[in-house]
């Protein structure tokens, strides 16, 4: 394997009796790369994760994270991730600054313990115990536990579940900070707009399999991104076209109707509606 | 909107580096501050775990005050109020809640809410996690027997030792012991399976073992298959070695085969203590890993 790869993964099971919970993925994330795994739940994208993070154990395949063995890495190789897990603690009875603090000073090169709490908004509830504060601020509490190591690879599992939409914004800016520093970040999030706005690649995964892996502007391929023009003809009927020249069309239907067509609109799938048409292909497929 | 935000100034990474003070040393006593802090903070241990002992010796002293006075059995001497034949039992009894009750419960609610798992993911050293367990109980035992020994002799009248043998008895005993009920604690931990039953698991472990190992029932007065059980449990040796550091010694009559027997007292709690610590390297895992 090599070693300039944050993490590779070849031919990756995880059998929980007869549940393949994860069923043969490959993968190589690149350093300094920003990864979104994408999936219905129960895809197996937290499980993937976990066994990156070396919470969990493989039923079998090859896993190699910053060129260790999660199952065998050490307190050294510990002390190179930020985890951020996909449930939070709701019963730290310490306060924000204490516990960041304690945490600290478990790293050896960490971050200033005032930096993070600025960087995820918790200035004013610095002094609050962690189990005072709101969902949104104990999720904001633990990006802030996953950064202050100061990590070569974050590991980010739906961080921005229970964010207001300014809350999400703030976090997107500190994620493109740590991007900027250089930070291999691999995140998951039912969001597909942060995906798009965060991500360099996609890999989207349902059923234990990965159906796609790809730049977040060239997934699902050329056919799935083709735009769309709508509008409403003379006689009042929705008509839709797919198609590779969309100005062209509209200029045609300008032509033809001799004005200004009603509810003109070119629409370009974002990576949502390419998200859910391949999950849902996927799922017609297997039926 | 991407521009903006890509182009914003670095948010994080601002101050200067400063450095984490001290090695491990320095990580074991962050650690036990914590800790510590983490356990004032906690209602239900202040009041069934920190303060019992001293509540229920309480209660001994005024409700039986009118009992008068427990003969001393070798005729020679002044006999005991029924609160100073009970004040050994209770600081024994809060050794085993200090460590026992209290870790089992810690350890097993971090498990459950995610606490212990979070530090699984950080370079948290086993060691220094529990070098701050261990220390918050010595801390917080510490504590808790001093308060005890200063209600019992200022607030209630209780004579204490007056010969140095008899304070070195109580401080080998109250060490090992304390020691002992650490490590079991630790081992403990591992049988609720979730944090909400931790309490229902563990209390009715402590109660039964305090009523059965003469902490609250006077042992010799018990029937001799449930003294035969109290023997096999640390509880009974840790009681019997602090009646013999507070009592007079005509009362070592009163134990079973009239003698306070130090070395077996020793060797009882010693295989605890190694017990302990085989079961909590065997059993503790940051998470419930699956196979």
């Amino acid at each position: 394997m090599t070693h300039d790869a944050a993490v590779q993964v070849r031919d990756l099971h995880k059998h929980y009796g007869s549940l393949h919970a994860v069923d043969g993925v490959d993968l190589t994330i690149q350093r300094g790369e920003t990864f979104a795994l994408l999936g219905p739940n129960g895809a197996g994208k937290s499980t993937t994760i976990e066994i990156l993070e070396g919470y969990r154990r493989r039923t079998s395949g090859v896993v190699s994270v910053l060129g260790t063995d999660p199952d065998h890495g050490d307190l050294g190789w510990k002390a190179r991730l930020g985890i951020v897990g996909q449930s939070t603690v709701e019963s730290d009875r310490a306060t924000v600054r204490d516990l960041l603090t304690l945490t600290r000073g478990l790293y050896p090169d960490p971050r200033e313990v005032d930096d993070v709490i600025e960087a995820v908004g918790l200035e004013k509830k610095a002094g609050a115990r962690c189990d005072k504060l709101s969902g949104g601020q104990r999720r904001r509490l633990d990006v802030a536990m996953g950064v202050i190591g100061r990590p070569e690879l974050l590991f980010l599992d739906e961080p921005t579940t229970g964010f207001d939409p300014e809350a999400r914004r703030e976090f997107w800016q500190l994620v493109h900070s740590l991007k900027d520093g250089g930070t291999t970040i691999i995140l998951t999030t039912h969001y597909l707009d942060e995906a798009a706005e965060l991500a360099d690649r996609v890999g989207i995964i349902t059923g234990g399999r990965l159906l796609d892996v790809g730049a977040v502007d060239e997934i699902g391929g050329v056919d799935a991104r083709r735009p769309v023009v709508r509008w409403r003809a003379a006689d009042g009927e929705r008509r839709t076209l797919v198609t590779d020249t969309p100005a062209s069309v509209v200029a045609e239907i300008v032509a033809h109707t001799g004005g200004e067509p009603r509810d003109l609109e070119v629409i370009r799938p974002s990576l949502e509606d390419i998200y859910l048409s391949m999950i849902s292909d996927n799922a017609k497929d297997a039926a | 909107m991407t521009a903006t935000l890509t182009t914003s100034a670095p948010i994080l990474d601002t101050r200067q580096p400063s450095p984490t003070p001290g090695g491990v040393v320095g990580r074991c006593l962050r650690q036990i501050r914590f800790e510590v802090t983490d356990y004032v903070r906690h209602a239900d241990t202040l009041v069934f775990t920190f303060g019992f002992p001293i509540i229920m010796l309480a209660i001994f002293t005024s409700a039986f005050a009118s009992q008068g006075t427990i003969p001393n059995p070798s005729g020679v001497g002044a006999g005991l109020t029924v609160g100073a034949y009970y004040l050994p039992g209770m600081v024994a009894a809060g050794l085993l809640l200090s460590g026992v009750q209290n870790l089992a419960i810690d350890i097993a609610h971090e498990k459950s809410d995610g606490r212990l798992k979070r530090w699984g993911g950080t370079p948290m050293s086993p060691f220094v996690y529990f070098a701050g367990k261990i220390g918050q109980v010595l801390v917080t035992a510490t504590t808790q027997t001093a308060l005890l020994l200063v209600v019992a002799h200022f607030g209630l009248g209780i004579a204490l030792p007056n010969t140095a043998q008899a304070w070195r008895t109580f401080a080998w005993v109250w060490l090992l012991g304390l020691t002992a009920s650490c490590l079991l604690g630790i081992a403990l931990s591992a049988l609720p399976r979730s944090g909400r039953s931790a309490s229902s698991v563990v209390l009715p472990i402590t109660l039964v073992l305090q009523f059965i190992s003469g902490v609250y029932l006077q042992f010799d007065g018990l029937p001799t298959w449930m003294q035969n059980i109290a023997s096999i449990f640390p509880l009974k040796w840790m009681a019997q070695g602090m009646r013999a550091a507070f009592l007079p010694d005509g009362f070592q009559q009163l134990e079973v085969g009239q003698a306070w027997h130090l070395g077996q007292i020793a060797i009882a709690l010693g295989v605890w203590l190694v017990v302990g610590l085989v079961l909590s390297r065997l059993t503790f895992r940051w998470i419930r890993r699956d196979a």
